[in-house]
C-alpha cells in the first residue's frame, strides 16, 4: 500500500513536469500549427539560467525568476529570429530549422556556462522529507513540484477561458485572417504565446534541476515523452496536456514499479527482468497506440 | 657507426635541441627525438561524461615531461568518440591508416569494444586506461592488448567481498540495463555470500530513481549495491539521501559510482557510503601523494580514479617506450617491457596476469564528512590481495 501511494506521488511529479512542458508546446504546435523542435532547449535553457542565478546569489526565488526570463526571453528571440518566418511553410521547413536550433542551442550554451555541467542543490527550505502518513516520508522538493504543477495549471485555464488574450489565442486558433481582419496584431500574439511556452519550460527547468542533472541536451530526452503527452491529450488543448501529463505519468512510475514484479511471478528472474526493462520503456508508447487506436484525436482534442 | 661518430652526432644534437629548448635532456633521448611516436588517444569528452575524458587526457598528459614519456618523444593524437562506438571506430580506423601503432584513451566498455578489434588486426598494441571488460579477457585475449587498470567483474567481486565483511545478509541490487550494468551485477553476486532481495534493471540515461527508490523501500533491504556512474550517479545518491534512505538503508559502490568529480557534486549525499576502489586521493604512499599534489597543482582540482589510471597507464607506456628506445619495431622486447611493469604505479602493488590484466589490491573504502567540511574516501581495509580476474584461465596467449 505505502508502495501504491508513493508511486502515485511519483506519478504526480512526473506528470507535473511533463504539463508545464506539454501545456506550453501544445498552444504552439496546435494553435500556430507549428512543429516546435526547439521546445526541449528552453527547458535546458530555464535549468541553466537558473543554476547560474542560484550560484551567482544564492537565492531560489531568483533561480526561479532568471529561468522564466531566461527561457521567455529564448523563446521570443527564436519566434522573431527564425520561426516567425515558417508559419506558412510546411512542416519539414518547421522540422529542420528548429532540430538546427536544437544543435545551435546546445553548442551555444556549452560554450557560454562549459562543458562542466552546473550543479544546483535543493533550497534549503524545501530539502529533506515530510511524513505523510507512518512508514512514508515523501521529499518536500517533489511535493513542491506537484503543486507548482497543480497552480500553472489553474492559472492557464483561467488566462485561456477568461482573459482577453486567452480569447484572442483561441479565436487566432480558428481563424488566423479574421482575427487579423479584425486589427489584432496576430504576429504579436503569437510570439506571446511562444515566450509564454519558454517561460512554463523555463518553470519546469527550475524545479527539474536540483532533482535531476542539469547537462547539455536534456531537453531532447523530455521532448520526446512530451510529443507522446500531447498527442495522448489530443493536440492544442491544455486541458488535453494535463490528461495526457497525469495519465503518462502515472503509466510510467507504476509500470515501472509493478511490471517487473508481476513478470517475476510468472517468469524466470533473468528472463523476467530483461523483458521487464524492455516492457517499462515501451509502456507509454503502448498506452499512446492505444489511445490513437480508440480516439484518434487524442482524449481532448481542441477541436471537435 | 663507429664510437667516435656518435658522440659527435649526440653533441650536435644535444647542442641544436639547447638552442631550442630551455633545458637539455640526456643526450640518449635526444639521439631519437627525430621521430616522435604518436599515440592515438581516443576518449570521451564531450557529452555530460566529457568531464572523465578530461581527467584521463590531464593524468596522461601529467606523466609526460617536456612531451616525453619514458625519454622518448610522444605525440598525443587526441580524438573525442562523444561515447558513440561509430565515431570511436572512425578515428581509430583514420588513425590506422596513418600509421599509427600504439592507442589507448577510451574509457567505455562499449566503445573498447569497436575500437581493439580494428587496432589488433592491423598489428598495432592496445593499452587500456580503463575498461576491462570480459569480452577480451578470457578467451580472446590478445598478446598485443593490455589492460592497465582493472578487468571490470574483478571490482564488482571486491564490493560482493566488501558485501560480506561488512556483514550485509540481504542486498538489493541496481545497475543500468546493458552489458557492464548486468555484468557488474553478476560480478558482485559471484563473490556476495548473503541473499539478493531484488535486482532492479533502471534505463541506461535515466535520470529520475523516484520509482526504483520506493522499490527500494518497499522491498527493505540491510544494503543496496548499485553501479551508475558519471551523470546518473550523481543523480542517485542525491535522490538517495533525499528521500531519507541514505539513513536507514547504507549503500555500497564500485568507485566510478562516486568518483572525485561527483563527490564536489553530491555533496553531503556522499557521506557514508562504501566502495570498492583500487585507490582513492587519500592513499598513503610516496607516490599517490606526490600524484595528488602534482595534479591539484597542474590543474587546481582533486583528481578522479580514471586521472589515476591515465597516469599509471602513460608511465607503463613509458616504461616500455624507453626500452625500445621509441622503435614499435622491436615487437617481442615492447611486449615483454610491458608486461615486466617497471615502473611505480600510483595505486601501489600491481603485475600482469597471463592474460595480461592486472594483479592487484582491492580496498574497502568510505566516504566520510571531516571537520573542515569536505567529503574524503578513507581506506577502510583491504580486501582482497594480489586479486586477478575470474577470466585469466581462459586466456592461452603464450
Amino acid at each position: 500500500m505505502t508502495l501504491f501511494v508513493e508511486q502515485v506521488l511519483n506519478g504526480l511529479q512526473y506528470g507535473s513536469m511533463l504539463f508545464l512542458l506539454a501545456s506550453g508546446l501544445t498552444l504552439i504546435f496546435g494553435i500556430m500549427g507549428v512543429i516546435n523542435l526547439t521546445h526541449g532547449a528552453f527547458y535546458m535553457v530555464g535549468a541553466y539560467s537558473a543554476a547560474f542565478a542560484v550560484l551567482s546569489t544564492g537565492s531560489f526565488l531568483v533561480g526561479i525568476a532568471a529561468a522564466l526570463i531566461g527561457a521567455g526571453l529564448y523563446a521570443v528571440l527564436v519566434e522573431i529570429a527564425v520561426v516567425q518566418w515558417l508559419y506558412r511553410r510546411d512542416h519539414l521547413y518547421q522540422v529542420l530549422a528548429t532540430l538546427g536550433l536544437i544543435l545551435f542551442t546546445n553548442e551555444a550554451v556549452s560554450l557560454i556556462f562549459g562543458r562542466r555541467p552546473p550543479l544546483m542543490d535543493i533550497p534549503p527550505f524545501l530539502q529533506g522529507s515530510v511524513p505523510l502518513f507512518p512508514g512514508l516520508d515523501y521529499p518536500l522538493m517533489r511535493l513542491a513540484f506537484i503543486a507548482v504543477g497543480a497552480m500553472v495549471a489553474i492559472g492557464l485555464w483561467a488566462l485561456v477561458n477568461h482573459t482577453r488574450v486567452g480569447m484572442l489565442i483561441r479565436a487566432g486558433a480558428d481563424d488566423r485572417e479574421m482575427v487579423d481582419a479584425l486589427g489584432v496584431d496576430i504576429r504579436r500574439l503569437y510570439t506571446l504565446v511562444f515566450g509564454l511556452g519558454g517561460a512554463l519550460c523555463g518553470l519546469a527547468g527550475v524545479m527539474a534541476a536540483p532533482l535531476l542533472a542539469i547537462e547539455i541536451g536534456m531537453g531532447e530526452r523530455v521532448l520526446i515523452t512530451t510529443f507522446v503527452v500531447i498527442v495522448v491529450g489530443g493536440v492544442g488543448s491544455v486541458r488535453g496536456a494535463l490528461v495526457g501529463a497525469l495519465l503518462v505519468g502515472m503509466v510510467d512510475s507504476l509500470g515501472r514499479a509493478y511490471i517487473p514484479q508481476l513478470l517475476q511471478l510468472s517468469l524466470p528472474a533473468a528472463t523476467a527482468d530483461t523483458l521487464g526493462a524492455g516492457l517499462v520503456s515501451a509502456s507509454i508508447y503502448v498506452l499512446m497506440a492505444i489511445v490513437l487506436l480508440v480516439r484518434p484525436n487524442g482524449l481532448l482534442p481542441a477541436r471537435g | 657507426m663507429n664510437r667516435s661518430a656518435f658522440t659527435r652526432r649526440v653533441i650536435v644534437a644535444s647542442l641544436a635541441s639547447a638552442a631550442a629548448l630551455p633545458m637539455t635532456q640526456s643526450a640518449f633521448a635526444q639521439a631519437g627525438a627525430s621521430a616522435p611516436v604518436t599515440i592515438g588517444f581516443i576518449t570521451t569528452l564531450s557529452t555530460p561524461a566529457g568531464y572523465i575524458g578530461e581527467d584521463i587526457r590531464a593524468g596522461f598528459q601529467l606523466a609526460l615531461t617536456d612531451g616525453k614519456l619514458g625519454g622518448v618523444p610522444v605525440n598525443l593524437a587526441v580524438e573525442d568518440d562523444a561515447l558513440k562506438p561509430a565515431n570511436a571506430k572512425q578515428a581509430a580506423d583514420r588513425l590506422i591508416q596513418s600509421g599509427v601503432k600504439l592507442f589507448t584513451g577510451v574509457n567505455f566498455s562499449n566503445v573498447l569494444a569497436a575500437v581493439v578489434p580494428g587496432v589488433l588486426e592491423s598489428g598495432g598494441y592496445y593499452v587500456s586506461l580503463n575498461p576491462g571488460p570480459s569480452s577480451f579477457a578470457g578467451e580472446r585475449c590478445h598478446r598485443n592488448y593490455f589492460v592497465a587498470s582493472y578487468q571490470n567483474d574483478a571490482f564488482h567481486e571486491a564490493a560482493g567481498l566488501s558485501a560480506n565483511r561488512l556483514g550485509y545478509k540481504r542486498v538489493a541490487l541496481l545497475a543500468p540495463n546493458y552489458q557492464a550494468g548486468r555484468d557488474a551485477l553478476e560480478g558482485f553476486k559471484r563473490t556476495f555470500k548473503g541473499e539478493i532481495v531484488g535486482e532492479i534493471y533502471t534505463k541506461l540515461d535515466q535520470t529520475d530513481f523516484s520509482v526504483e527508490l520506493a522499490r527500494i523501500r518497499s522491498l527493505a533491504p540491510e544494503a543496496i549495491y548499485q553501479f551508475h556512474p558519471g551523470g546518473a550517479g550523481i543523480n542517485f545518491a542525491k535522490q538517495y539521501a533525499n528521500a531519507g534512505l541514505g539513513k536507514s538503508v547504507p549503500m555500497l559502490i564500485p568507485a566510478f559510482s562516486m568518483d572525485a568529480h561527483m563527490v564536489g557534486a553530491t555533496g553531503d549525499a556522499a557521506d557514508g557510503i562504501y566502495a570498492s576502489a583500487i585507490w582513492t586521493p587519500e592513499t598513503n604512499t610516496p607516490a599517490s601523494k606526490a600524484f595528488v599534489d602534482a595534479f591539484r597543482k597542474a590543474y587546481s582540482r582533486t583528481p578522479t580514479m580514471y586521472a589515476q589510471q591515465a597516469y599509471d597507464t602513460a608511465n607503463l607506456i613509458g616504461s616500455a617506450l624507453k626500452a625500445v628506445n621509441g622503435d614499435l619495431g622491436k615487437q617481442d622486447e615492447f611486449r615483454k617491457a610491458l608486461r615486466a611493469v617497471q615502473f611505480t604505479a600510483v595505486r601501489g602493488k600491481f603485475s600482469f596476469g597471463p592474460n595480461q590484466h592486472p594483479v592487484q589490491d582491492y580496498y574497502l573504502t568510505k566516504f566520510e564528512k571531516r571537520p573542515s567540511g569536505e567529503i574524503a574516501q578513507t581506506i577502510v581495509r583491504k580486501i582482497a590481495e594480489d586479486y586477478g580476474d575470474a577470466y585469466a584461465a581462459q586466456c592461452k596467449i603464450n
